[in-house]
Parts: C-alpha cells; structure tokens; sequence
C-alpha cells in the first residue's frame, strides 16, 4: 500500500490539476501537487525504514499488460534496497523542487500545467525505479522522456525552448532505440523479461554465442554493450550528452529536477540494476568505465568555459554522471549509487541556488553580468558555498564520502581502464574545484558588472524558496556521512541485501585500503583547483583572458563544446532534411510517378494522338492499357509456370 | 455453425440504412439533415450490434466462428460463406467503430450532395466489413474491389481541387494490383478446385506456383498497404480526400492489404512467403526510413500524416513476414493501433482545416495558447504514433521489433531508425502547429474543440490509452489464431 501510494499519488495529482488546470487556481494546483508529494515522500521514507531493517524485499503485482507467446509482461512494483533508495531520494528532491517552484514560477501564467508537469515527471522516475521488468523500466524511461520534452519546452513560445526540447526527446531516442534491441536481446537468450528470472539465468548462460548484425558476440558483452547505449542517452555522457546542457532553456526547478533526481540518473540506475549481468562481461565493464572515464573529463573541460550559469552545472552534471558510471565500470556499484544520491542533494541545492541568482538578477544567466552582489543575497551566496564545496568533495561534506570512494574504487581495482579513470577523475576533481570556484567568483565576487537598474533590484529569494534551499544544504552536507557505511562501508552487505552485486573482498573493500597519497590526491588536487580559480578570477582577474588569447583554438573547442552540436548538425540534421527533399521531389514525383502512372499517361496520350486526333477519354485509355499490358503478362507467366 | 446470421446482418445493414436514405424527402434543409441522422443511426446501430462479436467471440476456440454457409454456385463450388477468426474479428470493429465517426465527423462539412456522400460511405462500410468476414474467395474479391467504388466517389466527387487525378491515381493502382489478384485466384480455383477459403488454407500449392499466385497477391496486397514504391497513390488520395475520406482510408482499407498478407499469403503460400520474406523485409526498411525521411520534409500536414502512414504500414509488413507469434501479434497490434491514431490525427486536420481551410502547416502556430484541449489531445495522438509506451503504438512496433529480431536484427535495427524519425517528424510538425506564436491573427482566432469534436475524440484517446496500458484485452482474441497461422506455417517450412 504504501509502495503504491509512493508511486501513484504523484500520477494522480498531476491528472487532477492537468485535466482541469483552468478551474483550478494557481494556489490549489500548488497546494494539491506539492501535497500530493509531500505525502509520495513520506511514504517513501516509511517504505524505506521497513524494507532495509528487514534486509529483504517484495515484488507487488499491479496487473497483467501483454504477453505474445513467450514473451510476457505486466505492471508490477518490485521494491528492494535499491529501490527504496532511489525511491526517497526522488521523491524527496523533487517535493523540494515542487515547493520551491512555487516561489519561483508564481508570477507564470500557466502554474497548473508545470506543477501537473513535474509531478507527471516524478511519476514515470518512480515508475522506472520499481520495474520488475525491462519494459517497465522502459515504460518509466520514455515516460521521462516525455516529460522532460514538455518541461523544457514549458515556455512554448520561445524557439530555443522547442529546439530543446524536441533535441531532448530525439537524442534520448536514439540511446532508446539500442536499449530496445537490448531488451529483445535479453528476451531471446535469456527467455524472460523479468529481473528475477533474468539474474538466475545469466550465469548459466554467460559463456554463450550470439549472433548479431555483422558478428557474434558474447550474448552478456552484447546485452550489456546495448543497454549501456541506452543509459548513454538517459544519462548524457559523451556522443549523447548534446541534449543536457540545452535542456536548462526549461526553467530551472526543471533543470534541477532533471540534473539531480529524475532523468539523468536513470541510465546509472539501469547498469546497477542490471549489474548481476555487468559483471559477467569485461568487455561491457571496460566500456563503462572508459566512457564515464572520458564524460568526466570531457564536460570539466567545457564547464572552465561557460558563462552561463547554469550552463556550467549542466556540464558539471555530465562530469558527475561521468564519474557514478566508472564507479559502475569498476565495480563500485554501491559507489556509484552512493554518489547519485549525494550528487542529488547538492546538485538540486546548486539548480535551485543559480535559480535564487536569476530570480535576483532579474532573469540574467550571464556570469558575465553578474558580480559583486554576495552581501545583497548572502543566504543563497551560502547555499551556492555548500553545493560548491559538496561538489569539490571537500570534507566533510557529502560528496567528499562518495566521490573518495569512487577514486580509490578506481585506483583499487586492475586493469588498464580503472587506471584510465583513476587519471581522469584526479585531473577532473581539479578541474571540478576550478570552475566552482569560477563560479562563485563570477556570480557573486568582484564589481558589480550588470546594469544599475537591475543591481536596484537585487533581492534574497521568498522564503518558500530558500526553505527547500536549506533543506537541501542540510542534505549536501549529512548524506554523505550519514550514508557512508551503508552505502560502501561495512554494513553494506546489510543494506544492499543482494540488490546490487558485491562481495566480500570486492573493489569496494580494497578501496578502503589504498595507500594515504591515493586518499589524499583527490583532496589535495581540489585545493589546487580552487587555488587556481582564485587566483584566475578573483587575484589576478585578466589572466583568463590572456590564457583564452594564448591558446585561442583550445579556448574555442571548449567553448563551443568540441563542436559536437555542429558535427551533428552537419552529420545528420541537415542531411536528414535534405534527403528527406530529394526523396520527395526526385524519388517521388519524378522517379515512381515519372516512370509509373504519370509516364504511362504521357505515353498513352501520346499514342493517343498519333492514333487519333480525338483528344477526350485519356484517363480512360492508359487505364486500359496498363491494365491489358500487367493482364497480358501475367496471364502469360501464369500460363508458362504451369504448363 | 450460428443460427443467428448476426456476419451477414452487420454487413448488410448498412445497406438497410442505403434504402432508408433513399426513402427520404424534403428541401435541401430537412433533406440533408434526415439523411444524417439516418446515416448516423445505421452506422451506430451497425457498431452496437458489432459488439456482440466483442463479447461474443470465444477466444479459445480453434478456426472459424459465427460461420454462416449458404449454397451460391455449387456446380462450381463456390459458396456464400462467412465467419470471422481472431485475425478478422478485430478489424470488423475497427471498421463499424470508424464508420461512425465518420459520419459525425462528415456532420457540417459535407453541404453538397450530402445525400450521395452518406449512400457512399454505407456502401463502403457494407463492403469492408464484408471483406474482413468472406470466407469464400470469390465473395472476398467481390468485397475487396467493391471498396473501390465508393472511395473512388468519395475521392473525386468530394475531394480538394486535385480531386480527380488522385482519384484516378488511388482508382489505377489499386485496380492493378486487384486484376493480378484475379488472375491468382484463376488459378488456385484451377488448381484446388474450390474457393473456400478455410479449404484453400489446407490445400497444398506446388512450390513453383507459389511462388507465381504469391507475386500475383503481393501485387495487390502491397499497393493496398501501400508497400515502397507502390505508396505515392496514398499522399495524393490524403490530401484530396474529405476529412472523413481520409480517416477510413488511412483506418481500414490500408489494413485490407495486411489483412491480405494473413489471409491468404502467410497460410496458403507458405514456401514462397518464406522465399520473398528477405524481398518484403526490404521493402519495409526502405518504406520506413524514406517515408519518414519525406514526411520530415512536408509542410502540409496531411501529406506529413499520410508519409507516417506509410513508415507505420513498413512495420506490419515486416512483422507479419517475420513468421514469429510476437510480430504477427504485433502486426496485428500495430494495424488496429494505426486504424486508431493515423484516424484520428487525419481527424485532428479536419479540425483545423474546417476553421482555415488550408492544411499548410505554416500557416499556423501557437495553437496550445489558443485551442488548448484540441493540443492535448493531438498530444495523445502525437504519443500513440511515435509509439510511446502506455500507448497502443508502443505495443505493436515493440512485439513487431521483438518479432523481427529473432529472425534478423539488421532489419530490427533498421525498423528501429523508424521510431526515431517518426519521433523527429511528428515533434516537429507539433513544433510548428502547437508551439510557437501564432503567425496569423485568424489561426489565433480559431475556436477550441466542440462538443460533438470532443464526442468524436474521447472515445479514440480512450481507446490508445486503454490497448497501451492493457494490451492483452486486445492480444487474447488473437493468440490461438495466431499461434494456429504460425504453427501451420513453420510445420510447412519444415515440411520442405
């Protein structure tokens, strides 16, 4: 019961006030959907304190959705550690996300829709979380999908907010598309959709052969690889991360929604669900691993770059997917969930803190025209410290515990790909403190560099949102340690309870016995980082510049991005549309019609009026002759074939 | 054997409703709304006895029910004989369900000649619920030409200003395809003696001439459904036709080709459907990519729709020729699924299209400000086609893919770039209609839906949303026809 009400409230809320968002008022909407959340949050927390004692879970089913032949699936709510964990951690943000917009959107002119939106959001995450079966999970999967397409296109008059949101959807379809032929992969060679079936049969068969496209593959590599192409597209790491950093033309309790809780973190979520499969297949953990390895590294580099605010978080959320997938790659699985749950809090804290900068800015994003206002709002310049500090991993703060573990998972562990990570995660938790720093410096240090007028109204957020601010600070700085020896300590074989593969021994042991320079490296490096970024932008403020003049094509790679919008663009965009033309005029009109209908109308109106000068009945005449034409040899292919 | 003919009463009553009509009297004014509201009577009183099959049809039971037989030409052994499977009882459904939307969908848009446009769409209505139940293959091929006759009418007597060249265009091809079908049922009477279809399916063709009737029946079927590059009837035949033309067009005659491919091809050519399944695989991958590859490329949106019905129709055929229950159930899905949404967005046109009158895509804009619940709705529609899960689009093309891939997971992945480009073009059509600002003053002008429009949608939202989330409503009338069809099918393979 309680698992149900977690799950379906937020649905029914959203249904409620979105069908009949005009005889609402904004305040009811508000009231009902944040209520409504309030109580799935409540619920969650309760579902979480009687499943984890117990140290076992349940599979409730729902009802029967289709079967064909072998193939069978229904609605079920399979609740266990894993999932409760995802479940409070969802609908805990994103309840302080539904109050907090209610600060932020009041003076919008449809409230009702975007609440019913984001609880329509929270719903499919909480849908995704508790599948029992693959096409559950797929179901909540696209469901967030859809959902993010409408929030991000909330503001529906803008072009750039339709440009968003319609990329969000394709470049997530794109990962959907190889997350499928997972699916059915999983489907013909395991025989089931299920989870439970699908974990006791993959040993048995993890040695197999399958074929497919051009090549056999082993049938874990392959599921494996597959799915993770989906989670690549959900989860926004690098080749299929384009859709991210413009999904914050949304407005921001979205984008803090989306960076923290309810979509990004879905792909991390798939690998350690299906991490009984993972761990059977190298190929797919090296995958993972040199992927997140390489997002990581990737997005810091964009993120030193930005001026737009929460341009830089997004890119900061890439870097942090980055990081909880080669935690997954190594083997870390409890790390890396451990980290999506801190990385929640004080990604949520630092969204919903740029957006308590904008609402002050009076809706400027632009670092650059920003400064020198921390004693004007110095409640949110405090929330922006923590999130900043968490995201560092500064002790002790919450990402100190999780994102530790992850590099000392990654130096513990062997082979040529954790030490790839390794590298990269030190070299990015430099790059992480850098442009936090950059952050801070330019949004609240130095002269105030935006207009009089704007500077006039420079004003502390209403409580309702600085309220969930605090909250969230309060979890940026205590989930790391009050999770820590769950998560990854030793009672986490108590806590996981075979949701997730670990064993005594694994990476995540030997992780909390590396030498005291690999403990510290991370630390160390982050205080270089910020040592840097004071130094570039609050000490010495032309430098950057003057680095940016020296190294002119570097700065405009990470500027723009590395060009992966204009390569695909280039790539795929235009050329879709433009074959899309050629087709139609050429293929169309002038190949098929050319040379079918409207070539034997030409023919016969030709023939037509060398035979006779009378020029009615055309239509009539190349009837008759294509008809007696296709009659004549078919009659005569029929009459040869049987006689 | 039913005692109650209930096959030949939903089949001719629409015919009953024909007299009615012709019964009536009165000026312009009295005349065209009487003709109406018996049009509307017969059609719902046609669907209401329909769903006794619904209730009726006993999912466990092997071959055909409700079966009627009637002595026709019994020197020649051809015989009224009627009755529906889990393959055909579905589509009878879709077919009476359609027709009367149609008819209320036809309520204030048809003012010329609206006593000959109702006489028309009985007739077809009479005609392809016939076709879906004949048993016999002569009373099959009566049902599946007469189908022409009157949506050739439809076409070219109430169409846009192009309406005679597409009718002509729809009138050709199809009629090619069906002398082709006539030639090929020549020749299996010649060669078993007999047209009963159930007879027939048991009947072993040589393996050579499968492969000749097999060509003769995918000529037919395939410019039906339409198969690449027999579809570019399908866009002109769209955008000419009326409203309501369109919306049976799209909803039941392209399934006529599917039903086709099951009927006759799958069960009684089984040797040469194996044969040209590579050729139809082919045919669907390049139907799905370049259809939606052109839709992208439209700005009219009925042409736009008419391309996706094209990409969707790829789908059944590659699921039906993949021989596996999931992708024959898919197919089966998939068509019923695309009856619905592809009706209804050619619906959602008409809605914009008696305010405008244009269907350029660029002259509107902003209609989520404006028409808020029409935008909801063609959102649901929207969601259904680009096969959202929950919706009955997700469930067809995922059983079809699970289907196909077993036999070749190039053509799934293939068919696969289909629910990304479907996606692209029908977002992007959303973009364009729903987003955005309003372009023109009078499209920012144009009134929400009516009552009688949203009478007309609900009960199709209800119906993507409910075979979405409980699919297997639908799926158990078709498991033991489908599993009967499959095992024939791969004990014939075998049998080789």
């Amino acid at each position: 019961m309680l698992a149900v009400t977690t799950v379906f409230l937020p649905l029914l809320t959203a249904a409620l006030v979105g069908l009949l968002s005009r005889s609402f008022s904004d305040r009811v909407a508000s009231v009902v959907t944040c209520s409504g959340l309030g109580l799935s949050a409540l619920c969650s927390w309760l579902l979480f304190f009687q499943i984890v004692p117990a140290g076992e879970g349940f599979v409730l089913p729902l009802m029967t959705w289709a079967s064909s032949g072998a193939l069978a699936f229904d609605w079920a709510l399979r609740i266990d550690t894993l999932s409760v964990v995802m479940l409070t951690t969802v609908t805990t943000i994103s309840f302080l996300v539904h109050v907090y917009s209610v600060g932020y959107m009041a003076k919008d002119r449809s409230v009702p829709r975007f609440m019913a939106y984001l609880s329509l959001f929270t719903f499919f995450m909480l849908m995704l979380v508790t599948a029992d079966n693959l096409i559950q999970l797929f179901f909540g999967w696209e469901g967030v999908g859809l959902s993010s397409y409408l929030l991000i296109g909330f503001w529906f008059e803008r072009p750039s907010a339709n440009a968003a949101a319609v990329k969000a959807f394709l470049v997530n379809r794109v990962g959907d598309l190889f997350f499928l032929m997972g699916i059915f992969c999983i489907f013909w060679h395991f025989g089931s959709v299920q989870f439970a079936t699908i974990f006791e049969v993959a040993p048995s068969i993890a040695h197999h052969t399958v074929h497919f496209l051009w090549t056999d593959w082993n049938v874990m590599t392959l599921a494996c690889v597959l799915l993770f192409l989906g989670a690549m597209g959900k989860s926004a790491q690098i080749g299929l991360h384009t859709w991210l950093p413009d999904a914050m033309e949304g407005p921001t309790p979205v984008s803090a929604l989306i960076h923290a809780a309810t979509m990004v973190t879905a792909g991390v979520f798939l690998v350690a669900r299906m991490s009984p499969l993972f761990t059977l297949s190298d190929t797919a953990m090296t995958m993972v691993t040199v992927v997140g390895a390489a997002t990581a590294f990737f997005a810091a580099t964009v993120a030193c770059t930005q001026t737009d605010i929460k341009r830089v978080i997004a890119y900061s959320t890439c870097s942090q997917l980055g990081y909880m997938f080669f935690a997954l790659g190594v083997g870390a699985f409890g790390a890396g969930i451990f980290h999506l749950m801190t990385h929640a809090f004080f990604k949520a804290l630092l969204f919903l803190g740029a957006g308590s900068v904008i609402h002050a800015m009076s809706d400027e994003q632009d670092m650059r025209k920003m400064g020198g206002i921390w004693k004007l709002i110095p409640l949110t310049y405090a929330m922006m410290w923590i999130g900043s500090l968490a995201l560092m991993g500064i002790w002790p703060f919450a990402g100190y515990f999780s994102k530790d573990t992850i590099i000392e998972a990654a130096y513990a562990a062997s082979g040529w790909h954790s030490d790839v990570a390794f590298y990269a995660a030190i070299v990015v938790a430099t790059l992480t403190a850098f442009y936090s720093t950059r952050l801070i410096a330019l949004t609240f240090h130095g002269a105030p560099r935006a207009d009089e007028r704007v500077m006039d109204h420079v004003h502390e957020s209403p409580r309702v949102m600085t309220l969930p601010l605090v909250l969230l600070a309060v979890g940026a700085v205590l989930a790391g340690v009050l999770g820590y020896n769950s998560f990854v300590g030793d009672g986490r074989f108590a806590f996981w309870a075979g949701s997730i593969v670990g064993t005594p021994g694994d990476v995540t042991d030997l992780a909390h016995h590396v030498p005291l320079l690999v403990k510290l490296a991370p630390l160390v490096c982050s205080l270089f980082g910020v040592l840097a970024g004071v130094v570039f932008y609050v000490w010495k403020p032309c430098l950057p510049g003057r680095v940016a003049g020296a190294f002119p094509l570097a700065y405009r790679f990470l500027l723009n991005k590395w060009y992966f919008d204009e390569v695909y663009n280039a790539v795929f965009i235009r050329p879709a549309f433009a074959i899309g033309r050629l087709f139609w005029k050429t293929g169309d009109r002038a190949v098929i019609d050319g040379l079918g209908p409207d070539g034997l109308s030409r023919i016969t109106s030709g023939a037509a009026s060398v035979f006779s000068r009378i020029q009615n009945g055309l239509v009539s005449r190349y009837a008759f002759v294509m008809i007696f034409g296709l009659t004549g040899v078919v009659t005569w292919l029929l009459m040869t074939a049987f006689r | 054997m039913s005692a109650f003919p209930l096959l030949s009463i939903i089949t001719f009553l629409p015919l009953v409703g024909v007299l009615g009509i012709l019964l009536v009297r009165g000026d312009q004014e009295h005349l065209s709304r009487n003709v109406r509201n018996v049009a509307l009577l017969t059609t719902t009183f046609t669907f209401l006895l329909s769903l006794a099959l619904w209730f009726g049809f006993d999912p466990a039971h092997q071959g055909f029910q409700f079966e009627e037989r009637v002595q026709w030409l019994p020197a020649y052994n051809i015989g009224y004989h009627m009755g529906v499977d889990g393959i055909s009882v579905l589509f009878v459904l879709l077919s009476t369900l359609l027709s009367v939307i149609c008819i209320v969908a036809s309520w204030n848009t048809v003012k010329e000649r609206a006593k000959e446009y109702m006489i028309a769409f009985l007739v077809l209505e009479t005609m392809m619920v016939g076709m879906f139940c004949a048993l016999d293959f002569v009373l099959f091929y009566i049902f599946f030409e007469g189908v022409l006759i009157p949506m050739f009418l439809i076409i070219g007597v109430w169409g846009g200003p192009r309406r005679v060249y597409a009718a002509f265009k729809f009138f050709l091809f199809t009629l090619a395809g069906s002398l082709l079908m006539l030639l090929a049922l020549l020749a299996m009477y010649l060669s078993a003696g007999t047209m009963d279809i159930p007879t027939l399916m048991t009947h072993h063709f040589p393996a050579a001439m499968q492969t000749w009737l097999w060509l003769a029946l995918f000529a037919s079927f395939a410019v039906k459904v339409p198969m690449w590059p027999l579809h570019t009837w399908l866009p002109d035949a769209h955008v000419e036709a009326p409203t309501a033309g369109s919306v049976i067009l799209a909803g039941v005659l392209l399934k006529m080709g599917a039903y086709g491919f099951l009927r006759f091809s799958l069960p009684m050519l089984p040797l040469a459907s194996a044969d040209f399944a590579p050729l139809v695989f082919g045919l669907s991958v390049v139907a799905v990519i370049y259809a939606s590859l052109v839709a992208l490329a439209q700005e009219d949106m009925k042409k736009l729709i008419a391309y996706s019905s094209v990409a969707h129709m790829g789908f059944v055929t590659a699921g039906i020729f993949s021989g596996t229950i999931q992708g024959i159930e898919g197919a089966l899905v998939q068509s019923l699924s695309h009856g619905i949404v592809s009706g209804a967005l050619f619906l959602g046109v008409g809605v914009v299209y008696d305010r405008l009158h244009t269907r350029e895509i660029a002259r509107y804009g902003g209609l989520s400000t404006t028409m808020p619940r029409y935008a909801l709705v063609f959102m649901v529609f929207l969601l259904g086609s680009v096969g959202l899960p929950g919706t009955s689009g997700f469930v067809g093309e995922f059983l079809i893919m699970s289907g196909v891939f077993r036999v070749n997971t190039w053509v799934a992945l293939l068919l696969g770039t289909g629910i990304i480009l479907g996606a692209a073009y029908m977002l992007y059509l959303y973009w364009r209609v729903f987003m955005g600002k309003a372009v023109r003053e009078d499209a920012r002008l144009m009134p929400d839906l009516s009552a009688r429009e949203i009478g007309m949608f609900v009960p199709l939202v209800a119906i993507v949303l409910w075979m979405g989330v409980a699919p297997d409503s639908f799926l158990d009338f078709m498991r033991v026809s489908v599993h009967d069809l499959v095992t024939n099918y791969q004990a014939a393979l075998a049998a080789r």
